[in-house]
Order: structure tokens, then C-alpha cells, then sequence
């Protein structure tokens, strides 16, 4: 027998630690779908050296930014002393992820703005005054989209690991605490800004070339979600704990049937018959794998919040 | 420098909840939160059972999770002691120090800003014992520098059996309980 009462019943910590509800997994899965947006409109900038009109290059930065203020929005209405939100940025704190990313993303915002300055859409121009000047003084800089290019794959790389290294420092939930969880979290940004273009763009070999970029993400990221639940289970009582969540606990149907199953593998079957000219392209790949991300991270972030030590 | 902590006899506590009123009284924590409290553990079966009534808080850890995860430098450790203290000015309630602690020490206060037990620094500056060690009506609760060999906790520690919460969370945790 093994019983333990407690005194304690503190809102957000007890019965089971809930301190992250909505706002935190929607500001994940947007933060990693810009991050994703930017290394894939970052390579293509630079392999098209600015001159390509096409979405990836130049749709991508405008509705990152609006995707980011979305998500940082969310972060936002998650913070208990919304008043204090400037202290952010009175210091960095080396240790912190949050710190990290809170200025990460004060970076974001002018690299994305950079890229729309190379070429403006149109109604840009008329409705934004000052536009038509900046953008000709960034035209203006030597090798300014190569630069750009490479400063929103760096970022952007950097944003999607930072949204999984913000969940895995936190070493008291055992199920966040997997190096793997950086990558798993790029991986599925990546997938996810993938999946939105070849559901956004009209140019039917950019819809082919994102969906087979997908694919590899897709499998990439089912590649990671292996290596994570080994880790897991073969780390630590505690940690074996944490993935029992997922093997038979309160979270496997969810993980398995919603996540795994129609958010990665469904979608991957589609897709490779859609790319290899099987099967029509069709809308509903790319809409389970976009559901299927912002699905990962509320069950990692529930089922990490309801994961452990135990006395 | 000092470095503070607690020795509790778990022999001696008899689960009385006056630490935890003291607490709430003393620091005006507000109804529904605490920053101490209570816990009974019953291990074993019939009629080998044991029981252990311990007075739980803030461990102030020596390499303290939520010091590190604070993304403002909120939560930090205060020369006095080296204990872990929040600087409310620089909350902003991000939750990330709740999170990171492995012991549930943490609570976000009705004003919006992390809490937690101070070990009553504001009474420890004027040379009194933090508030629950001062009620304990059953001297259960010790307090002192820890690296000091001649104080009084140093003293418990050294010459009893003694066990701290989730030393494999690696946090270096500073209340120590006497069993």
C-alpha cells in the first residue's frame, strides 16, 4: 500500500499540474508553422536569387507575420501579468528558452518584413506609405535577397527548434524532457508550411514540389516520434512513466488514431500517390497534416503537463 | 555565505497544520493558496504499515529549475542564504517556474505573479525564525545555515537518519527530513 494525502490544493498545481491550457499549443503549432514558413521561403528565395514570383518566395513572409502576431496574441492572453509583458525585454536569460525565444522573436518580424520589401505586393504599395522607398533601399543593399534568404532559414530554424527546446529544458515533466523534442517540433513546423502551400498556391509544380517536400518531412517526423517514445521508455522509471501516457495511458488513442495516424501516416499515403501521379492532388492531405500539428501540440503539452516524478 | 535550509523530525511532526496557518497569517497568502502544507505517506501493508507526516514547501534547491527556467529574472537565488526568491516587479506570470518545479512548491498568487515560501526573509533579516518554525508547537521544524557545522540543523542532519524529496530530480532540494 503506498497512500498519500496532502493539504495542498493549489489552483493550476493540484490535483495534476494544468498551468498551460489553449494558448500555449496554438502559439506552439504557429510559431512552428512560421518557422517552417521561413526556411522554406528562405531556400527558395535563395535558389531563385529574388527573381521567382510564386508563393513560397513571396506569400509565405506576409501571412507569417500574420501567423506569428496570431500566435504571439495567444502566448500573450497566457500570461498572468499581462502588464508586466515589456520585462521580456529588459534582459536575457541565458538558461531560459523563453528568454531565447522572446527575442528570437523580435528577430523574426523585420527578416519576414525584409523578404516583402524585395518585391511588395502590389496593394502594398498603395495602401502602406514609405513602402515603395524601403523596399528600393533594400533593393538597393548588395546581395540582399541571398542575405535575407539565409537570415530567415537561420532564424526560422531557429524558431522551430526553440518551440520544442522550450518544453524539454523543463526537466521536472518527464515527458518534455527529450532532446528529440526540438526536432520533432522543426519537423513538424516544416510539414505544416509545406502542407499550407500546397493547399495555398496556384502554380501546380510548386504544389508538386511542396507536397513532395512534405513527404520527407512527414517521414521525418515519423522517424522522430520513434526515437522519442524509445528514449522514453528506456530512460528512467519516471520517463518510461511519461510515455506510458501514450502506450496504453489516458492519451494513446488520441496520439495514435488523431496525431500518428490521420495527422502523419494518412496524409503520407495520400501525398505519395498524389506525387507520383496515382491519384489527384486533393485538399485533404495537407488539412490533416496543418490539423494534425496543432493536434501534437496540445497532447504533448496536456499529457507533459500531466507526466511526473513521483515520490 | 550562509546557505540556508530546514531540518524537519518527522517524528516529532504530528500533522498539526499550525506551520500552515502561521504561513497563511504571516505572509497574508490568500484563501484557496498556500505556500506550505501538509502531507501524510502510509507505506507498507498490514501490519507492517509506516507513516510519515511531513510539512512540505519550497526546497530552495541548490541548482533551482525555476531559477533557470525564469525568463525575466524573476525567480533568483538572494545573496541572504542563497535562497530562491521572486522579485514580483519582474513577473510577468509566464508559468515556466510552475512548470519546471518537480515538488508543486509554486502557485501563481490572485495578483498575477509567481509565489511561494520565502523561508520568511523579512523575519530572518531581523533575526527571528521563519514564521512555521516559530509555532511548531512540537519543535519540528528547524531552520539554519546548513554549511555551518555547528548549527543547529547541521547538528540534526549530521547525527540522524535523513531523506529528501525526489533527490533523483537533481535539483539539490534543502529541506532535509529527520526519520
Amino acid at each position: 500500500m503506498f497512500e498519500l494525502t496532502t493539504s495542498r490544493a493549489n489552483e493550476m498545481i493540484d490535483p495534476a499540474l494544468h498551468v498551460w491550457g489553449w494558448e500555449v499549443p496554438v502559439y506552439l503549432f504557429l510559431g512552428g508553422l512560421v518557422a517552417g514558413m521561413m526556411i522554406i521561403s528562405g531556400y527558395f528565395l535563395l535558389r531563385g536569387n529574388g527573381t521567382r514570383r510564386d508563393t513560397v518566395t513571396y506569400l509565405l513572409p506576409i501571412l507569417g507575420i500574420v501567423f506569428l502576431t496570431v500566435g504571439m496574441l495567444a502566448l500573450f492572453f497566457d500570461l498572468e501579468h499581462k502588464l508586466h509583458v515589456w520585462r521580456f525585454y529588459t534582459t536575457f536569460r541565458i538558461t531560459s528558452p523563453m528568454s531565447w525565444g522572446s527575442w528570437i522573436l523580435l528577430l523574426v518580424y523585420p527578416t519576414m518584413a525584409a523578404q516583402i520589401l524585395l518585391r511588395p505586393p502590389a496593394w502594398l504599395f498603395a495602401h502602406v506609405p514609405g513602402v515603395e522607398a524601403l523596399s528600393r533601399r533594400v533593393a538597393a543593399v548588395p546581395r540582399a535577397a541571398g542575405v535575407i534568404a539565409i537570415a530567415n532559414f537561420a532564424l526560422g530554424t531557429l524558431l522551430g527548434l526553440y518551440t520544442g527546446v522550450l518544453l524539454s529544458t523543463l526537466g521536472a515533466r518527464p515527458l518534455w524532457n527529450s532532446a528529440l523534442l526540438g526536432p520533432l517540433f522543426l519537423f513538424s513546423g516544416l510539414s505544416a508550411a509545406a502542407a499550407f502551400v500546397h493547399l495555398v498556391a496556384r502554380d501546380p509544380d510548386e504544389r508538386l514540389l511542396l507536397a513532395r517536400a512534405d513527404n520527407v518531412f512527414l517521414g521525418s517526423e515519423l522517424l522522430v516520434v520513434a526515437l522519442f517514445l524509445i528514449g522514453l521508455v528506456t530512460s528512467t522509471r519516471a520517463h518510461a512513466q511519461a510515455a506510458a501516457l501514450f502506450l496504453g495511458g489516458p492519451y494513446t488513442a488520441l496520439f495514435w488514431v488523431f496525431v500518428v495516424g490521420i495527422g502523419l501516416v494518412i496524409p503520407l499515403i495520400i501525398q505519395s500517390l498524389a506525387t507520383s501521379h496515382r491519384i489527384q492532388h486533393t485538399p485533404v492531405a495537407p488539412l490533416l497534416v496543418l490539423a494534425g500539428g496543432l493536434l501534437l501540440r496540445f497532447v504533448i503539452v496536456y499529457a507533459g503537463q500531466a507526466s511526473h516524478w513521483s515520490i | 555565505m550562509a546557505r540556508f535550509g530546514m531540518a524537519i523530525d518527522t517524528r516529532r511532526c504530528v500533522g498539526c497544520m499550525d506551520c500552515v496557518v502561521a504561513c497563511k497569517t504571516e505572509n497574508q497568502i490568500p484563501e484557496g493558496y498556500c505556500r506550505n502544507w501538509v502531507v501524510q505517506e502510509v507505506r507498507g501493508a498490514l501490519p507492517e504499515l509506516q507513516m510519515e507526516i511531513r510539512s512540505e514547501r519550497c526546497n530552495h534547491c541548490d541548482d533551482a529549475p525555476c531559477v533557470s527556467a525564469c525568463p525575466t529574472g524573476a525567480s533568483h537565488v538572494e545573496p541572504l542564504g542563497q535562497t530562491v526568491q521572486i522579485d514580483k516587479e519582474l513577473c510577468v506570470g509566464c508559468k515556466a517556474c510552475l512548470a519546471a518545479c518537480p515538488y508543486g512548491a509554486r502557485s501563481i498568487h490572485p495578483d498575477g505573479t509567481a509565489d511561494k515560501c520565502t523561508f520568511c526573509l523579512h523575519r530572518v533579516e531581523k533575526g527571528d525564525e521563519p514564521a512555521c518554525v516559530a509555532v511548531c508547537p512540537c519543535r519540528a521544524l528547524h531552520f539554519g545555515d546548513l554549511d555551518d557545522p555547528k548549527s543547529e540543523v547541521a547538528r540534526l542532519i549530521a547525527s540522524r537518519p535523513h531523506h529528501t524529496l525526489l533527490p533523483e530530480a537533481g535539483t539539490g532540494p534543502r529541506i532535509v527530513y529527520l526519520t
